[in-house]
């Protein structure tokens, strides 16, 4: 049988444009996954700590205030020193084409920009959680 | 608007054309579409004719420009007097650098400056607070005590230009920070022009740089409303926002509802504060977005004014006009700029910026078309603002005010706008007004189901956005983007760092000490917050000392 | 021990976390880690914290686990909220209201959906209890959504349940009265600092003194929950049905019962995972257009299956 995915979906950063965040919520429970939803300003300690304790498939992560190339890689370097390494990080946001790349180094593993409909987001989700999905 | 007879005559002939025109040829070669829609769902007939208009009464309704209901627009001249104030909102990094650019500005003989705060900065945290990292400087200025002001407006005579703060939670202090700047300059505050953006309401709801609970947030803006009314009577104390509702998804019609339902909350917590509706009223300004759908948004901004005019005049018993004319500023629609094909933008702007001309705007901000990935270049905010220019200067629209009045379709979408958001106030009313609505959740939920079908109606194509969904291209990725460098936390650690060790710590100690008794009473608060700035206390500690008075907010979300 | 069980019952959250996924994907490692563990469980006092939606339980979860974490306790949280039964997804934001407790060492917070279970838990619940009671948590707090008499499985798990109301829900107390008298051990009117809190105070009152076959009368107790008011009084409150689940011997009972539902609900879903197993959609859906065709009917159908799956007549 087939469990669903946990996604935790964290707006870390101070910024309070949380439309796409909540959109994605959405669109993501109505794929049958279940969804995490934290609000606003969520440190990484906190973000990172949320993943490990809901066992979480997917930290999914939006940001609008650009201070990406800042938090999003300390979440991963929390995460890599909490040992989690079967979670795949994405994240969404306003993020220039030309730091994707450094974000991707970091362990980020897609960046999706604006105007990305949800179905591609659900799609790459599917097929890139890293735990069986099958039990 | 009609005589009678003239309408009964229009009305047969339009059922003849219907049948014998419109019906041939519809069931030979089928609408577009089924139903035709505006952004908020109002249905958009096959033909508006004067039958659809026939029941306004042209005096009652939409009368004269400067004159009440001021359908037409706040001025007797409207544009034909001076056109708009084009005022493009910008700024990052640190005071100095911002300091610089506003002496340019002045050369160039602007008069008016428009100040961004950083996120740190809009949410009460100092530059060195765990939480500012990553974020000093990024989205605006960064602010940490009175020091960082003085260098802001160095050198700029602060009763000569007219300073525009977009700041909301933390209004207070900052309005406190600039008289102080005033004060060293021997500027009295009565001499001070300006505007604050100040409306909590809608960082609730929308944008979300709250910090305190609604409670204690209405005080403090009441606090604002008395003490300027008092010291002082040229600042503008609030800008009451639809802008940032509107991006969070809102439509048209959920725009006007939610921006007017926190206007009143806001009047009514005045006078509940017991002041005179006419001392505050005036000074109360508006801030709109102005998205693509044109007609509908110009139907927009009149019903707006006309709902305004009437909300101060028969629910508040305004007497002053000028407590009745709506004047606000307008922005377009940075949320239907895309990352595709940017330089489509520019094209949507237009429309977005002819959408608030034609609707009578006091002041209009232009996207740059790179909004959608980055902080604009320099390229790009020139051709923003040059859109405005050739708008004015050469469209023609700005001849005569209000030119799209009489059309039948617009006059009715006024009309079936002003009907909606007024059911919208209603519920809100029932509710126990906006406050109330916005701590049980209703308007984030009613923002929420908008945002969330009108993304759903992109995905399905139901409506097409060009360079999106339909008539996509390969790119290159954009190249050249500005973006801000991280030395500006360093700096700004640095100021904070110097200012504890040059200012007096004791004296410090006893004006946050002061305010925090002050805030446990119900004193108006602008006179200790006041005291604190002087003594270069920082906005994060005069913040966290009303944090642990009033707590903080709790985010309502409704998915 | 293998090394998740050793850092399970050392309190490892990561461990904790891996295990409560077992359970409530209803994996055979989940069961396997308590059978080796059971008998280091037995030592949690679990709290039910139910009610109507919106009314305040998780603000109120946070700051009850807030007091007994400055006591020096562990805890555990378990939040469940609804699947939605069309897509099986969900959305679960009770979290949020329990945000800096997130890092506390001493607290573990786990959100879960109800995936199609009845009865307003999971079905995980019960062994998701038991492995955060292995992992040594003094309080383990169950939040459910619960309005009427079909979300009532709390009562089943917890030693007290906690039922939360709030003003302004007038009639609604009337509807569900049925449903949340027989539930609540302790009544919680939250909100208090809204209008009409001291009506609903008065009209439970009342309710409750209608019903005085038991020898535990519930207490109503006044909260604020996002001020932090009431909260020590409620503690008391939790404390005191403790008191008297111990001295009545009603705890043992109780929890003797508990573990009847336990063993039961094991079986009960093994039992329908077997039968979603066996039945074969495609002969299911060409047998079930018979019956609808009304070549048979639904009882025969129903019989047979019955038959096929175990071999013997309904
Ligand atoms: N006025 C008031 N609001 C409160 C109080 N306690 C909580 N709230 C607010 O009520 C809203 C709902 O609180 P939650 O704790 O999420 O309620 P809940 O019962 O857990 O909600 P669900 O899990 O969605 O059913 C939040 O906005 C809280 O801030 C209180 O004592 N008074
Ligand atoms: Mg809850």
């Amino acid at each position: 049988m087939e469990r669903p995915i946990r996604v935790l979906v964290a707006k870390p950063g101070l910024d309070g444009h949380d439309r796409g965040a909540k959109v994605i919520a959405r669109a993501l429970r109505e794929a049958g996954m279940e969804v995490i939803y934290t609000g606003l300003r969520q440190t990484p300690e906190q973000i990172v700590e949320a993943a490990i304790q809901e066992d979480v498939d997917v930290v999914a992560l939006s940001i609008l205030s650009g201070a990406h190339n800042t938090l999003f890689p300390k979440i991963t370097k929390l995460l890599k020193e909490r040992g989690v390494d079967d979670v795949l990080v994405i994240g969404g946001g306003v993020i220039p084409e030309e730091d994707i790349p450094f974000l991707k180094e970091h362990g980020i593993a897609e960046i999706f920009t604006p105007g990305t409909p949800t179905s591609a987001v659900i799609e790459y989700i599917k097929q890139h959680v890293k735990r069986a999905v099958e039990k | 608007m009609f005589y009678k007879q003239k309408l009964e005559e229009i009305k047969n002939k339009k059922e003849e054309w219907e049948v014998n025109q419109r019906q041939k040829v519809v069931s030979k070669f089928p609408e577009r579409k089924k139903e035709f829609k505006t952004s908020s769902g109002i249905e958009i007939k096959e033909i508006y004719t004067p039958e659809d208009v026939g029941d306004i009464d042209y005096l009652e309704k939409i009368g004269f420009p400067g004159e009440y209901p001021y359908t037409r627009g706040v001025q007797p001249t409207m544009y034909r007097g001076k056109f708009w104030t084009m005022r493009q909102y910008a700024g990052y990094g640190t005071a100095e650098e911002s300091n610089k650019r506003f002496k340019y500005l002045l050369s160039q003989g602007q008069t008016g400056l428009s100040v961004a705060f950083d996120l740190p900065t809009q949410i009460g945290y100092d530059s060195d607070h765990p939480m500012a990292e990553g974020e000093v400087g990024k989205v605006g200025v960064a602010v940490d005590s009175l020091y960082d002001m003085e260098i802001l407006f160095d050198g700029i005579p602060l009763d000569k230009v007219s300073t525009s703060m977009t700041i909301n939670a933390p209004a207070a202090i900052l309005l406190a920070m600039y008289i102080a700047v005033a004060e060293k300059q021997g500027v009295s505050p009565d001499k001070l022009n300006g505007t604050i953006q100040n409306d909590i309401l809608k960082e609730y709801v929308a944008r979300g740089t709250y910090i305190f609970p609604t409670g204690p947030s209405m005080r403090l803006i009441t606090n604002i409303f008395e003490y300027c009314s008092k010291y002082v009577p040229k600042w503008n104390t609030i800008s009451i926002s639809g802008y940032h509702i509107r991006e969070a998804g809102a439509t048209a019609v959920q725009e006007v509802a939610f921006t007017l339902a926190n206007g009143i909350a806001y009047v009514e917590a005045a006078i509940k504060a017991g002041l005179d509706v006419d001392e505050f009223a005036p000074r109360l300004s508006f801030f709109f977005n102005a998205h693509n759908d044109l007609f509908e948004e110009v139907a927009k901004f009149r019903a707006a004014r006309r709902m305004w005019a009437k909300i101060m005049k028969e629910r508040f018993n305004a007497k002053d006009p000028r407590s009745m004319m709506m004047r606000f500023h307008t922005q377009t629609a940075g949320s239907t700029l895309t990352a595709q094909q940017p330089d489509n933008n520019i094209v949507r702007v237009t429309i977005q910026a002819l959408a608030a001309v034609l609707g009578g705007t006091q002041s209009l901000h232009t996207n740059s078309r790179d909004e959608a990935l980055a902080l604009p270049t320099e390229d790009s905010v020139r051709i923003a603002l040059r859109t405005q220019q050739i708008i004015a200067y050469e469209s023609g629209v700005c001849e005569t005010p209000d030119p799209l009045a009489g059309s039948y379709y617009v006059e009715k979408l006024t009309d079936e706008i002003e009907k909606r958001a007024f059911e919208y106030i209603k519920k809100i009313d029932e509710l126990g007004g906006a406050v109330r609505a916005i701590d049980l959740g209703y308007i984030q939920k009613e923002i929420q189901e908008s945002a969330y079908r009108y993304q759903k109606e992109i995905e399905s194509e139901e409506r097409i956005i060009v360079g999106l969904n339909k008539f996509q291209i390969e790119e290159q990725p954009p190249k050249n983007l500005l973006k801000v460098d991280t030395a500006v936390e360093v700096l700004q650690k640095e100021k904070i760092a110097k200012i504890k060790e040059m200012r007096n710590n004791a004296s410090v100690k006893k004006a946050l000490e002061a305010l925090k008794k002050a805030a446990e009473g119900d004193d108006n608060l602008m006179p200790w917050i006041l005291d604190a700035v002087r003594e270069y206390a920082t906005l994060g500690k005069i913040t966290d000392v009303l944090r642990s008075v009033f707590g903080e907010y709790q985010q309502q979300i409704i998915l | 021990m293998n090394n998740l069980e050793e850092l399970l019952v050392r309190g490892d959250k990561r461990a904790i976390a891996r295990a409560i996924t077992y359970a409530e994907n209803y994996e055979e490692k989940a069961k396997e880690i308590i059978k080796k563990l059971y008998k280091r469980s037995g030592s949690a006092y679990i709290i039910g914290i139910t009610g109507p939606p919106g009314v305040g339980k998780s603000t109120l979860t946070d700051k009850l686990v807030k007091n007994l974490i400055e006591k020096g306790n562990k805890i555990g949280v378990i939040a469940i909220d609804p699947t939605s039964p069309f897509t099986g997804g969900s959305i679960l934001g009770d979290r949020i209201r329990m945000q800096d407790l997130s890092l506390h060492p001493n607290v573990y917070i786990r959100s879960m959906g109800t995936r199609g279970h009845l009865g307003g838990l999971s079905k995980g619940t019960y062994m998701a209890t038991r492995i955060l009671d292995i992992a040594g948590m003094d309080y383990v707090f169950i939040e459910t959504v619960g309005v009427g008499q079909s979300e009532i499985d709390i009562v089943k798990i917890a030693d007290t349940v906690v039922m939360v109301l709030a003003p302004g829900l007038g009639d609604d107390v009337q509807a569900i009265k049925a449903g949340i008298m027989e539930i609540g051990e302790i009544f919680v009117v939250n909100k208090s600092d809204r209008e009409g809190s001291d009506k609903t105070v008065v009209e439970l009152n009342m309710m409750l003194d209608l019903d005085d076959t038991k020898d535990w009368r519930p207490p109503v107790v006044k909260t604020i929950a996002y001020e932090n008011k009431g909260i020590n009084e409620l503690i008391d409150k939790i404390f005191a049905h403790r008191e008297y689940l111990i001295a009545s011997g009603n705890l043992e009972k109780k929890r003797n019962q508990r573990l009847r539902m336990e063993i039961i609900e094991t079986v009960k879903n093994k039992l329908m995972n077997n039968v979603f197993e066996k039945i074969q959609q495609k002969d299911f859906d060409f047998k079930l257009q018979e019956v609808i065709d009304k070549k048979i009917d639904p009882y025969t159908f129903a019989d047979e299956l019955y038959r096929d799956i175990f071999n013997k007549n309904l």
